[in-house]
């Protein structure tokens, strides 16, 4: 297993990239540590399956350098860098038995026959495939070939690291969550560096510990799963992550303060509020983080939507639109609603970035 | 659910297309099979023969020396066009603009009328003034397709493989361009060499239009007539007188209407048995 290093790393998929919007991949530096669950996500088209693809070996950067262990392996082949994949659609030897299937990587890389066997019996005993061995894989069900090609990589001991490219899209729902729950054991016994391609948020937010948010070819944040929802960085993570997501709106500053609507509202990063011109300015808080109060700023409720255990209540302050989350006993104020913002969770944006973080970005 | 009520007015429909598949098909089968239990003498007067015919085509060394002709001729047509086609799809570009020669490049052979790959090829190949002919004797191999028999059968061979290589190539290549690419992605991280890579991944995944290919290669071959006819007329001797032409002898040459009768319900039937055997065993063996 292996730490992953990006240095200056970006891919352009036309071959003289002329301005921002030609890159897929915009520069990145980033250190992944070893033995970690880091999921990249985002919409399609953001980049992440190209990152992953160069990690791989797949796709060859336009600049800078993949080190694994400081060892530079930009020039290297997928099977030259020990890395293992399980694609978005399960591919299987159709014409080989399961048992044939785990054992190929071993068997391409001339391992002892005895090792082969040794190692196949163990890792089909925990991906719960034994009784299948003998089995042609072309039958098997979808997530049982997934299955297989998640052992393909388990059986190799020299791997560093096991990628992921949206590898539940096509399991059915009931079965995913029982994948889901064997990959992270798994990633817990074998303590193999792991790296999740997903645009679920779910999958990324139960499974990874380093979360790697991207939009438009660039990271937008990486953080823990409460870093992203605490304090995203970008108003697109917290457009993208929560459900529903972060309200973000126009606002002006005066001292310390957003202004919407003529009112000043607290806000977590005050500092950097104060060196600010007003241009582009957004106030970004979450509906979690909006509470009704009775001494607060008065709004209008305009509906409401029960969603289970909760509700969600959108409300306009003069014409602002804003979504509040209530939790399912919690009673809504019948006549004169008023709401408060928590301050240590309200940010404010300037030209997308949270502001005082944007100068590395633009 | 949705419940549907078998509607049999829907039968009714279906009479154009009955009348017309008992025209197109039907009533000529039918008619070849009244001439095969009758036999005549002229003036439109039929006398009942029974399986008559039918035992002396089965019994007859002409039949068989055809058949066996016949059976050697698709054996080794498929034996080379199968491989060469794959072959030639592998090599082939997968993007850019060599793709769009490579097809045109290798449809072309495919546009051509079989009479006129017939004549092509007899000239291209005359001794005295073809130039492949020329080429070859010069090359002090004697050749001459209209005296040997084993040069007639390599021309006939050659000419069927340059004529319909392509319609395998072509398959196989739309068999290829199939995969998905997390295939051949997988292979290489698995160490795959590129043998490993088209016998567990290619191979399979192009087994169903080879199954095609291999099928309609069988089926066309197994009742070629125009080029050898065109080409050598069956010659020198009976050496390249195949099915199909042996019948035209049989039936338009000698007007044995019984025979003709009786020798072309056994050569269809010969015909269906082995397609059907060959589906059966590639699919069979699909499934295992």
């Amino acid at each position: 297993m292996a730490e992953i290093q990006f240095d200056n790393l970006a891919h352009s998929y036309i071959k003289a990239p002329d301005g921002a919007d030609d890159w897929a991949l915009k520069p990145l530096d980033q250190r992944w540590e070893d033995g970690g669950a880091h999921a990249l996500l985002g919409p399609s088209g953001c980049g992440k399956s190209t990152l992953l693809n160069i990690i791989s070996g797949l796709v060859a950067p336009t600049t800078g350098r993949v080190l694994f262990d400081d060892e530079d392996v930009t020039a290297l082949r997928p099977e030259q860098r020990n890395i293992a994949q399980v694609f978005q659609f399960p591919v299987v030897y159709d014409t080989m038995t399961v048992h044939q299937n785990l054992a190929f990587p071993m068997r391409n890389r001339g391992v002892a026959e005895t090792d082969v066997q040794r190692r196949v019996g163990e890792i089909a005993d925990i991906l719960g495939l034994t009784s299948d061995l003998n089995r042609r894989a072309a039958g098997l069900t979808a997530d049982a070939k997934q299955k297989i090609s998640l052992g393909r990589g388990l059986v190799r001991d020299d791997v560093n690291a096991m990628l992921f490219d949206e590898p539940l899209t096509v399991i059915d729902p009931h079965l995913k969550w029982k994948l889901r729950s064997n990959l992270k054991l798994l990633h817990q016994r074998f303590d193999f560096t792991m790296i999740y391609v997903t645009h679920d948020q779910t999958e990324a937010l139960t499974f990874a510990d380093n979360i790697v948010v991207m939009n438009e070819g660039r990271v937008a944040q990486v953080g823990t799963p409460a870093e992203l929802f605490e304090r995203p960085r970008h108003t697109f993570v917290g457009h993208f992550i929560g459900s529903p997501g972060m309200n973000i709106v126009p606002c002006g500053i005066d001292n310390g303060c957003a202004v919407i609507a003529g009112r000043r509202i607290a806000i977590a990063n005050a500092n950097a509020a104060l060196h600010r011109g007003g241009r582009n300015m957004e106030l970004g808080v979450r509906p979690e983080h909006i509470r009704f109060c009775d001494d607060g700023i008065p709004v209008t409720v305009k509906r409401v939507d029960d969603v289970g255990r909760s509700r969600i209540v959108e409300i306009t302050l003069a014409d602002v639109r804003l979504k509040v989350f209530v939790l399912g006993n919690d009673a809504l104020p019948d006549a004169n609603p008023r709401i408060a913002f928590d301050p240590a969770y309200t940010h404010l944006y300037q030209n997308g970035w949270l502001a005082g973080e944007d100068a590395a970005h633009d | 659910m949705i419940d549907r009520k078998p509607n049999p007015k829907a039968w009714l429909l279906l009479l154009p297309m009955l009348a017309l598949v008992a025209f197109n098909a039907v009533l000529p089968l039918m008619t070849v099979v009244n001439y095969s239990v009758q036999e005549t003498f002229g003036d439109n007067v039929f006398f009942w023969s029974g399986v008559e015919w039918f035992r002396q085509v089965l019994l007859s060394d002409r039949f068989h020396q055809s058949l066996l002709r016949q059976i050697i001729f698709s054996a080794a047509i498929l034996a080379i066009e199968i491989p060469l086609g794959v072959l030639i799809a592998i090599t082939m570009p997968r993007r850019g603009i060599g793709v769009a020669f490579c097809l045109v490049l290798m449809a072309l052979p495919l546009l051509i009328p079989w009479n006129v790959v017939g004549a092509m090829w007899n000239i291209l190949a005359l001794p005295d003034i073809g130039l492949l002919g020329r080429a070859v004797n010069g090359l002090g191999v004697s050749y001459n397709f209209t005296q040997q028999p084993l040069a007639a059968w390599i021309t006939c061979v050659v000419m069927d493989v340059w004529h319909w290589t392509s319609l395998v190539v072509l398959l196989s290549y739309a068999g290829l361009c199939a995969i998905p690419q997390p295939y051949y992605q997988a292979a290489k991280i698995d160490g795959a060499s590129r043998w490993a890579v088209f016998r567990y991944i290619e191979l399979p995944k192009m087994k169903h239009v080879l199954t095609i290919a291999i099928l309609l290669r069988f089926m066309d071959s197994f009742m070629i007539y125009t080029e050898p006819f065109v080409l050598t007329g069956g010659g020198p001797g009976n050496t390249t007188t195949f099915l199909s032409i042996d019948l035209v002898k049989i039936a338009l040459g000698q007007f044995d209407l019984g025979t003709a009768a009786a020798m072309s319900l056994i050569y269809f039937l010969i015909i269906l048995l082995l397609c059907w055997v060959f589906y059966t065993v590639i699919t069979r063996k699909g499934q295992q």
